[in-house]
């Protein structure tokens, strides 16, 4: 053992290579020309996230920097999921125009950048110090994405709620960890899995360490009862921001939730499934009934939301591998249904001012069928009808959570998604059967392209569900098995 | 094992980073006056946690408490910046930053 095997820096190959990306593009924007610079920043940015992509599965399996980094199956579809997430949301930022008609400043594409990173690191932490700094570098850049309309008073008031709200949790969580470490005299996964088995009764330190921690997450992942924070910080963000933030970090939050509760705590899973399960119920049943009364569409996605985090974690509880193999069939099932549906809204344009009201979309099939198509299809999709990708994300989920015995949780799963079907088949309404109301602007090519390709990858969920199942299991193995 | 946390034990410290902690996260539930003092209850919480984590890494003669440390005054450093510059974002917008007007988005 030398100092080089102990670093083998070629695991964190992709990370490596994005960071130098994100700095390089960051100086190329300062010296480009005032009021030129947001479109080549943006050009680079995909073309950092697409080399990124390559070099994900290019980088070798491993364990790397003194064991705080790992490289694995799991590590590198959640990897893809966010890369493909961040991507669509830079893809939306392209075209995007604040109320002033002015191009967004050249660092959003950058910090989205830099938050995709800081999401790879969380989802490749073996180590609860490296856990930290990749949530944080993840959060402080959303911090000022959430505020980056800086002449809008909705995006600040966004951004400060989301900042005082999440250092919180950051907070909460790292108090957590402070005591998951002075009980166990360890910070590392595997160190805590052994600590965690060698002991017959845990110390209540532990537990409230454990506790904090999950806090922590669940606010991350606008899980109730941590969630109050998700419908303002939504509407009031610019929407290329909301798109970003409702899928990367989400899937780097749950993928630290996956590992740290399975890799180092599984052994006492019985004790935190009733705790998980709780809130899991609470966020599908509180995403679909608070979502009924909203009219605009933005807040009414940041609901839809809350309820698939809560659909999603139903694969956690049932705790095995069969378990978090459905839960990553979920989460890539709400990647291309919820990017999607951003696009659509962002698309929603009257003479360069974006509207949001869910009565704006009156008519849409006559004034513009493609997008009305391609947003009904989202709709049908996230109310979970078949063929299409919801339908089998939350299958896959009840039929594990069944198997495990948890019959009230899928009674309640099955419950909410009924009720939850009426506002998004609301949405399909107010298009299809309501008399047309003014057309929207044509949309840019660039929300076109995410747009349909999101809506051909919700169609065809079924033709790629073999594959994806058989690398989610993968996934799966390595993180549970 | 240092001979001051020897003589106090660690049982002091646990119980003023758990008050830290309770002032920070009570500061922010509590407090509907100014967003700054907000900004001061987020620096108690993850001081507490510092706390917390040196006291631990001294009684368990392990290092990686302290590692941790210096991370964790460096993110809270940047995080106090963000904070102060988000502050001054929405003062411009607002015209202030009283904690009661921070309610444009409600439902």
């Amino acid at each position: 053992m030398g100092v080089p095997s102990l670093l083998n820096w070629a695991v964190a190959l992709p990370e490596i290579v994005l960071t130098l990306a994100g700095s390089i593009i960051l100086v190329v924007g300062v010296f480009l020309r005032r009021g030129k610079r947001f479109f080549p920043v943006v050009i680079l940015s995909i073309a950092a996230l697409l080399l990124t992509a390559f070099l994900v599965f290019l980088a070798p399996s491993g364990v790397g920097y003194s064991e705080t980094f790992v490289n694995d199956a799991f590590a590198r579809f959640m990897k893809l999921l966010i890369i493909i997430g961040g991507g669509a949301a830079i893809i939306l930022s392209v075209s995007y125009r604040g109320d002033e008609q002015k191009p967004l400043p050249f660092e959003v594409p950058v910090l989205m950048l830099f938050s995709t990173l800081g999401a790879m690191l969380m989802v490749s932490s073996i180590n609860l110090m490296a856990l930290f700094v990749g949530l944080e570098l993840s959060s402080l850049a959303i911090y000022i994405l959430c505020a980056a309309g800086r002449e809008n008073v909705l995006s600040s008031e966004a951004g400060l709620k989301y900042f005082i709200l999440g250092s919180l949790a950051s907070g909460l969580l790292l108090y957590g960890i402070s005591l998951v470490y002075g009980y166990t005299g360890t910070m590392e996964y595997h160190g805590l899995i052994n600590a965690v088995r060698s002991v017959d009764a845990l110390p209540m330190g532990l537990v409230v360490g454990i506790v904090f921690i999950l806090v922590g997450l669940c606010f991350k992942l606008s899980i109730v009862p941590f969630h109050m924070w998700t419908p303002d910080v939504y509407q009031g963000s610019l929407t290329p921001v909301t798109a970003y933030m409702s899928v990367a970090p989400k899937f780097a939050a749950f993928a630290l939730l996956l590992r740290v509760m399975l890799e180092s705590f599984g052994g006492i899973a019985p004790r935190w499934a009733l705790l998980l399960e709780a809130v899991s119920m609470l966020s599908m049943l509180y995403g679909a009934l608070a979502a009924i009364p909203q009219s605009n569409i933005k807040r009414l996605m940041a609901y839809s939301s809350i309820g698939h985090m809560g659909y999603a974690m139903m694969g956690l509880i049932a705790d095995s591998v069969v378990g978090v193999q459905a839960t990553l069939i979920y989460l890539a099932a709400y990647l291309f249904m919820n990017s999607g549906a951003f696009a659509c809204i962002s698309a929603m344009r009257r003479k360069g001012y974006e509207v949001f009201g869910i009565e704006d979309l009156a008519g849409l099939s006559k004034t513009d069928p493609g997008m009305a198509a391609a947003m009904a299809i989202f709709m049908f999709s996230m109310a979970g009808v078949p063929p299409l990708a919801g339908f089998f994300g939350k299958f896959v989920v009840f039929a594990t959570a069944w198997q495990s015995g948890f019959y009230t949780l899928v009674a309640v799963g099955v419950i909410s998604s009924v009720i939850g079907a009426y506002y998004y088949l609301r949405i399909v309404k107010v298009m299809y059967f309501d008399a047309p109301v003014q057309a929207f602007d044509r949309p840019a090519p660039s929300l076109m392209f995410v747009s349909g390709s999101m809506s051909v990858a919700t169609v065809l969920f079924v033709v790629f569900l073999g594959p994806l199942m058989t690398v989610a299991q993968q996934a799966a193995v390595a993180l549970a098995g | 094992m240092s001979p001051t946390l020897a003589a106090i034990g660690l049982g002091p410290y646990l119980l003023v980073s758990a008050a830290l902690l309770v002032l920070g996260v009570l500061g922010i539930f509590l407090n509907r006056k100014n967003v700054i003092i907000l900004l001061m209850s987020l620096e108690l919480v993850l001081l507490s946690a510092n706390l917390n984590l040196v006291a631990f890494s001294s009684a368990l003669g392990d290092l990686a408490g302290q590692v941790m440390v210096l991370f964790v005054l460096t993110i809270a450093a940047a995080e106090a910046a963000i904070g102060l510059a988000i502050v001054t974002v929405y003062f411009r917008n607002r015209g202030s930053i009283q904690v009661e007007d921070v309610t444009m988005m409600k439902g």
